[in-house]
């Protein structure tokens, strides 16, 4: 388990009620009544600092390295994952994995950003960072879903869309904005969950559910903190100052009304129980698609047009 | 039209401006001088080399406008500052400065009005109004120019010129990406016709959104066109980009735009590709 620095005090205890554990295997359990003691002040250390996260803090742990990505839900709450490659004009593009599976049965089409979680497999995927081929992949399944009329599910977790040269030289305004013109008029249920960070266009480029949830600990803005510190600040120094002024947390968004609610997470983040949180996830999506389900075609794509049409704060002088 | 009444106050007709005698203007790109008014006169481009000089909202309703004439559409929709945002400066704060430093209401007006005679929808950027940024003001302002294109069944032109989504909306901002993109699905299923016009610069969520979406996307020689900015890819990629890159002729060549027309062709070619497909003579 890799520990934030908010964490150390929790990192600190727990280390230390391993080692009396380790010392009452062999002292025959005289240490019990200590252990216990610690074990609850360790809960609720963990119950103070997870509750009361700062904005920045969550930005942390939905960055946390341990965290659940995409194939990790897909496994946990799919069967038969029929997983499919490529956009068919460039290539296939590895931050970005989806294809047909199972969630009790039923079909779905799951997309979602893909991370890695070592060196070599985080290169491999360019840390979820996309390419246009990867915006034109979910576009294939997306319309290949549509055709079968299955649901779709799309999963956020990306840190942008890639910046980089040859993904301007192929197009990556223009493979961003198709998915978006595509997603208002898809004829199938669409949910959309952000798993953990939700990076502008990137993020929004897979994202135009009829119903979109975000996870407890995770965030969603047109920028990330860091970037907008060094904009609006000119240095890197006041990310935290910026994830505060942004209003990124999934708590910030549901008020915003952007999104229609948070998925809770267990004590500590989803990597402290991945099995939990995959649960969680699955009752959502399961509940919705279900709900979205009773909605014909021309409905579903009222819905969402109107969805997306409504969102906006401004005032008639 | 009828709508077209002089005593309508939203009715603005095009000014000379008043150029002081004798101001010269220097044109980056050569060096050259060039008089105000001989600049004004071409549409504040330069005669002997082609440079584009940044103009706004007023002046492409003057040249797309017939003598300028329009109406403007939800001008009365203003920012609230949803997020009560603060930087080094509070975000209300920084509105109503730029509004009083630029004339404007917000980064983006919509106008009403006929172009050689025939009926359009012109939706325009304005990178003077905090880098043209796209928050719920403008994302309501061109959803208003959409509808309007649907309900009366007449073209829509948008013309970009914007860093991107702003910042200070956060996520709203990020949303009118999926707005503008809902409702412009909406009018390319009416078959009613839409131009993307993207002029110097075109970044960001503008660019990921309505601005590669027209029927034909165009833009002016020399634009800057792109998602990421250049710093950022550099950064990024760790080495010098080529020359050239990401301006509206490298786009062009990569096949992401239809043609490139200089500001003072543009009424002109677009009143003509209009009345191609419009089936009108």
């Amino acid at each position: 388990m890799q520990y934030l620095d908010f964490e150390q005090p929790i990192a600190d205890l727990e280390k230390k009620i391993e080692e009396l554990e380790n010392l009452s295997s062999v002292s025959d359990g005289v240490l019990n009544k200590e252990i216990a003691g610690l074990k609850k002040k360790a809960d609720s250390l963990r119950e103070n600092i997870f509750t009361n996260l700062t904005r920045w803090q969550r930005v942390q742990m939905a960055r946390h390295p341990d965290r659940p990505y995409t194939l990790d839900y897909i496994e946990l709450i799919t069967t038969d994952f029929v997983e499919l490659h490529g956009d068919r004009f460039h290539a296939d593009d590895k931050a970005i994995v989806g294809g047909f599976a199972r969630i009790d049965g039923d079909p779905v089409m799951i997309i979602g950003h893909q991370k890695g979680r070592d060196t070599a497999s985080r290169k491999y995927r360019n840390f979820g960072m996309a390419n246009p081929e990867g915006y034109r992949k979910a576009y294939r399944l997306m319309k290949l879903a549509e055709k079968f009329n299955v649901p779709i599910i799309t999963l956020l977790d990306t840190p942008g869309a890639y910046p980089g040269l040859e993904a301007e030289e192929r197009g990556q305004a223009e493979a961003i904005a198709r998915n978006l013109k595509m997603m208002a008029m898809l004829k199938v249920p669409f949910v959309t969950v952000v798993i953990g960070e939700g990076a502008s266009g990137g993020a929004i480029g897979i994202g135009m559910g009829n119903e979109v949830y975000m996870l407890e600990n995770t965030w969603y803005s047109v920028i990330s903190p860091e970037s907008c510190s060094s904009i609006l600040w000119k240095t890197w120094d006041y990310k935290e100052q910026a994830a505060s002024v942004l209003k990124l947390t999934a708590k910030d968004l549901e008020e915003l009304k952007v999104i229609d609610g948070v998925i809770p997470e267990p004590l500590g983040g989803a990597h402290r129980d991945p099995k939990a949180t995959a649960l969680a996830l699955k009752k959502q999506l399961q509940e919705s698609i279900k709900r979205l389900k009773k909605l014909k075609p021309e409905k579903l794509i009222d819905q969402r047009i109107q969805k997306y049409s409504s969102i906006g704060a401004y005032k008639k002088g | 039209m009828s709508w077209f009444k002089r005593k309508d106050e939203n009715i603005q007709t095009a000014q000379k401006k008043e150029m002081p005698e004798g101001v010269w203007v220097k044109v980056p790109t050569t060096g050259e001088t060039i008089h105000k008014r001989e600049l004004e006169d071409n549409l504040y481009v330069d005669p002997l080399s082609g440079y584009h000089f940044r103009v706004g909202i007023k002046q492409y309703f003057e040249i797309i406008f017939d003598k300028g004439k329009h109406k403007k559409l939800g001008e009365d929709i203003l920012s609230a500052d949803p997020l009560e945002f603060t930087d080094r400066k509070k975000y209300s704060d920084r509105i109503i400065d730029t509004q009083k430093k630029s004339g404007l209401t917000d980064a983006a007006s919509v106008g009403v009005g006929k172009m050689n005679g025939l009926d359009i929808v012109v939706g325009c950027m304005d990178f003077g109004f905090i880098g043209g940024s796209m928050g719920s003001v403008v994302g309501e302002r061109f959803g208003i120019a959409i509808d309007y294109a649907l309900e009366h069944k007449i073209p829509l032109i948008l013309i970009s010129q914007t860093g991107g989504a702003r910042m200070q909306e956060s996520v709203l901002s990020l949303m009118q990406m999926a707005k503008t993109s809902a409702k412009l699905a909406r009018l390319d299923e009416a078959g009613i016709p839409y131009i993307s016009y993207l002029t110097d610069p075109s970044t960001g969520g503008v660019t990921a959104s309505f601005a590669m979406l027209g029927d034909i996307n165009i833009a002016e020689p020399g634009a800057l066109i792109g998602f990421a900015g250049p710093r950022v890819i550099r950064q990024t990629i760790g080495r010098d980009l080529p020359e050239g890159f990401q301006t509206a002729e490298y786009l062009l060549e990569h096949g992401f735009l239809d043609f490139i027309v200089p500001r003072t062709e543009m009424k002109e070619k677009l009143t003509q590709f209009l009345k191609i497909i419009l089936h009108k003579k």
